[in-house]
């Protein structure tokens, strides 16, 4: 009994960084219906330039913020530099946007590797591995994802919910043309989604590396769990999607401690998503959306 | 963004284009008859890659292009067919030429219940699911449970046709035209598969599923044919895969597979049959290129540093000039040449 | 001419096809201007030019003197015009009460929620609803959203694209009759595009009349209501 709770515990944690990573591909999709699928890798990357921050002297909240910020910035540079001219091209389709994302995903992951190396780098937490809140059960760190993901889903939240920016950003991923009617610059608001998505997923790549050591495909099986959770949720459901994650990281957790061995747990987490999605075909709290033929 | 459209050789094609797209193909003819007579042992067996992987990619845009259910997990596909070619040859004797078809077979069958079983899956869920299945196939390979058939994580060694025509093809030239055979029989069939009442059925179940079932196509039914005929197209190029690498091994057919037939597809343009020997040709040779090119200018050494990186720029770059695929372009370019002969503007939609 | 707003000889087109030519109208300020026409006359085109919304236009669009013919929609709104759009264009999945917030998005004063209230006052029905999702309002109730909403901005001049279609006549009365007391109270100004004549001879002091992306009658309701052009216009000879 006790281990199955370590299990399903440690599962819970892992899951923490599936949210946010589910989090920040339902943000995207809702605003543009489009997965990006480089979510993982922009993740990954910036985590890289929070290592070189720590390891320069900076403190970890102070590298850490910085890092959100690079990350905000990339985002937004790659929605406005990029995508807004890929939307604009007359023959452009779904497929054609699936392709450019994994060029980026491409792009993040070879640069990392050139730039970085591929060994398995060390990655330091802010959570002291001694501290009172450490059990058993859950690490200090494990405790601080959970925490940390908690509080960013709720600062998240309250943005989106109560601010006249987050009301503009709802709108506007809603329905871009009354958007305009109302004045909000449909663009910038786009943009300013993918710079929080970057950050939230920044925010995910940098409490996975402790736990799993940081390389350049870190963060790939974490992006597959991400949109699992994402899609377990309802890709459409800003509030799915965190459940999702941390539904996602109990199952493949205990699958691969009781079921399958670590090799098969990826595919056996994935069966079980498919197979409830076979019955819930917008996922566990998407909207069955009537489609007005 | 406008959806993604059939090409003009689907359209049904007017007396003047047909003419014209005969010399593109004559001329296409030629190169591919010729090539193995002037290229090097490894660039043949690159070229030979490039017949196979056009296969695949026709089967990818059977499913995807034509019929819109997007798969992520052709790869499975691939490697069921190699491994079904590598057992019949290791295990039951079987000579290399009778393998494909029945690695199509099998995997007309398995790609058939899995498109039953996926029925109610569209769009991201469907990419998902296949998804895992790509991945999951891998793992699956490697089980002990039938290491005696599989080789477990180092496979199986197959032995290299031997081209009955000794004396005046080598080898990799006869599996070269071994392959090109194959592949212009499937194409054909495709091609006119395309052109009939399957592939309207095809193109409306693509454009609006709801509508089409209103007409009579039986929906379910007919994704779980098109996921077969998908499948037995990219099974067969596993098979042939088989015997071009000379080994199976489960580590040959990771998710990377399925994403390069997907971005084969998408290069050449996912509606068009010949779209997949261009996308083909583009994921066989485009992720080396910057290796290839540092290798004839030692003095710019560094580009195979960035040999991925660059890759995924020349992805994105391709994307933006052709977004809908080489078909696309061609198409547009028609369509362009068209409306300048009528003295008109060509049309473009509006932006909003 | 020299209204609030003028077109002045407009052009306008969605890619290569030309859906307006030559239009030329005029809104007083404080006046009500109707814009009549057949179904595919160009109406809900010429607001979408006035808003530039995907059209391409040529020739003079002046709001309060100021040529808007290259001003991108979201810097046309903050110059003080409110548009209430063909289908509504209300923000479904968003309560009431957000819809109308974001009508007064673009407000830094502190009398928002004294608007909320006066306009409740117009349309007391959304007062009810005012957490409600706004897809699951009724379509008399979004046309009435879709209107506070736009009110919410305070404009100086309000485009309604059809505000009758597909509602219950008694419904369509009260609008207009709202539409009547917020010209005379706030003062704004209105430009309203209707295929039901009628109604809109009603309420407005000037109406223009197009035909297949032309202006063929232009003047008092009166006067144009007496007039061949609008059988017509409307019959096909």
């Amino acid at each position: 009994m006790q281990a199955f709770l370590h299990q399903l515990l440690s599962g819970i944690a892992d899951g923490a960084i599936y949210a946010s990573v589910a989090l920040a591909l339902v943000m995207i999709f809702k605003a543009t219906h489009q997965v990006n699928f480089a979510q993982g890798e922009m993740a990954m990357f910036s985590t890289y330039i929070a290592l070189a921050l720590t390891q320069a002297g900076v403190p970890y909240w102070v590298a850490f913020v910085l890092t959100l910020v690079f990350s905000f910035v990339l985002g937004l540079a790659i929605q406005r530099l990029l995508l807004r001219r890929l939307s604009r091209l007359p023959h452009a389709s779904e497929l054609t946007a699936v392709v450019v994302f994994i060029g980026l995903f491409i792009i993040f992951n070879g640069a990392a590797g050139s730039l970085f190396g591929y060994t398995l780098k060390e990655f330091p937490t802010p959570f002291d591995p001694g501290a009172w809140y450490g059990s058993t059960y859950l690490s200090s760190h494990e405790v601080g994802m959970i925490l940390m993901t908690l509080i960013v889903l709720g600062i998240v939240f309250v943005f989106f919910r109560f601010t006249r920016l987050g009301l503009a950003m709802r709108a506007a991923a809603e329905n871009p043309a009354s958007s305009r009617l109302v004045g909000i610059r449909v663009g910038w608001m786009l943009a300013l989604g993918w710079g929080l998505a970057a950050g939230l997923g920044a925010v995910a790549g940098m409490m996975a590396a402790h736990k799993v050591f940081l390389d350049p495909n870190m963060m790939s099986g974490v992006l597959l769990y991400g949109l699992a959770a994402a899609l377990l949720g309802g890709i459409d459901n800003p509030w799915g999607a965190p459940i999702g994650g941390f539904i996602v990281g109990a199952l493949v957790n205990l699958a691969g401690a009781y079921v399958v061995g670590s090799h098969l747990q990826q595919a056996l987490a994935l069966l079980v998503i498919v197979v409830v999605l076979v019955f819930k075909p917008s996922g566990l709290f998407g909207r069955t959306v009537v489609v007005r033929v | 963004m406008t959806p993604v459209r059939p090409t003009a050789e689907i359209a049904g094609p007017t007396g003047r284009r047909i003419s014209g797209r005969m010399w593109w193909l004559v001329a296409l003819l030629v190169a591919v008859v010729a090539a193995p007579f002037v290229l090097s042992s490894y660039h043949i067996f690159q070229a030979t890659q490039i017949v196979v992987y056009a296969i695949a990619v026709l089967g990818f845009n059977l499913l995807t292009g034509f019929s819109g259910q997007i798969s992520l997990g052709n790869g499975a596909f691939y490697a069921i067919g190699a491994y079904v070619a590598a057992v019949l040859m290791t295990h039951a004797n079987l000579p290399y030429w009778a393998t494909p078809p029945i690695a199509g077979a099998v995997c007309f069958g398995v790609g058939f219940l899995f498109g039953r079983s996926a029925t109610r899956l569209e769009g991201l869920y469907l990419a998902l699911a296949t998804f895992g299945l790509a991945i999951a196939l891998p793992q699956i390979l490697k089980l002990d449970a039938i290491e005696h058939w599989t080789g477990g994580s180092q496979g199986v060694v197959l032995s290299k046709p031997a081209s009955p025509l000794g004396g005046l093809l080598d080898d990799d030239r006869w599996l070269y035209f071994f392959c090109l055979a194959v592949a212009a029989v499937l194409f054909t069939v495709a091609w006119n598969v395309m052109r009939g009442r399957t592939g309207r059925a095809m193109i409306a179940l693509r454009d609006h599923a709801i509508a089409a079932g209103t007409m009579g196509i039986h929906v379910p039914s007919y994704k779980a044919r098109v996921f077969g005929v998908s499948a037995m197209y990219t099974g067969v190029a596993g098979a042939l895969s088989a015997l071009v690498a000379g080994f199976v091994a489960p580590d040959s057919f990771t998710f990377l597979v399925s994403i390069a037939f997907l971005i084969g597809g998408v290069v050449g343009g996912v509606a068009s049959i010949f779209g997949a020997l261009f996308g083909a040709a583009f994921i066989e040779l485009v992720p080396d290129l910057t290796k290839q090119v540092s290798e004839l200018w030692p003095s710019w050494h560094w580009l195979a540093d960035v040999q991925w990186p660059a890759y995924g720029v020349l992805l994105i770059i391709t994307m933006m000039v052709m977004p809908g695929g080489l078909a696309g372009l061609v198409y547009s370019v028609q369509l362009r040449l068209a409306a300048r002969a009528r003295g008109a503007q060509p049309p473009h939609s509006p932006r909003s | 001419m020299s209204g609030l707003l003028v077109l002045e000889d407009v052009d306008a087109s969605y890619g290569a096809t030309t859906v307006l030519r030559g239009v030329s109208l005029e809104v007083a300020d404080g006046g009500m201007v109707a814009l009549l026409g057949a179904n595919g006359a160009g109406k809900t085109t010429t607001l979408r030019a006035i808003c530039n919304m995907g059209v391409k236009t040529r020739g003079g669009i002046r709001f309060a003197g100021k040529c808007i013919g290259r001003t991108s929609t979201e810097d046309i709104v903050r110059l003080g015009i409110g548009h209430v759009p063909e289908g509504r264009g209300t923000f479904m999945s968003l309560s009431v009460d957000e819809n109308l917030r974001l009508g007064a998005l673009r407000r830094r004063d502190a009398g928002i929620a004294g608007d909320i209230a006066r306009i409740c006052d117009y349309f007391p029905v959304l007062r009810d609803r005012m957490d409600q999702q706004a897809g699951t309002l009724s379509g008399g109730e979004q046309q009435m959203l879709a209107i506070a909403r736009a009110l919410m901005s305070r404009p100086r001049l309000l485009l309604l694209d059809e505000p009758s279609f597909g509602l219950a006549p008694v419904l369509v009365q009260d609008i207009f009759r709202i539409l009547r007391v917020i010209n005379k109270e706030e003062r704004m100004s209105i430009l309203l595009v209707e295929q039901n004549a009628r109604l809109a001879f009603d309420l407005v002091g000037q109406v223009f009349l197009l035909e297949t992306g032309r202006v063929v009658a232009s003047g008092p309701p009166q006067q144009i209501a007496a007039d061949e052009t609008v059988r017509r216009a409307y019959l096909g000879q």
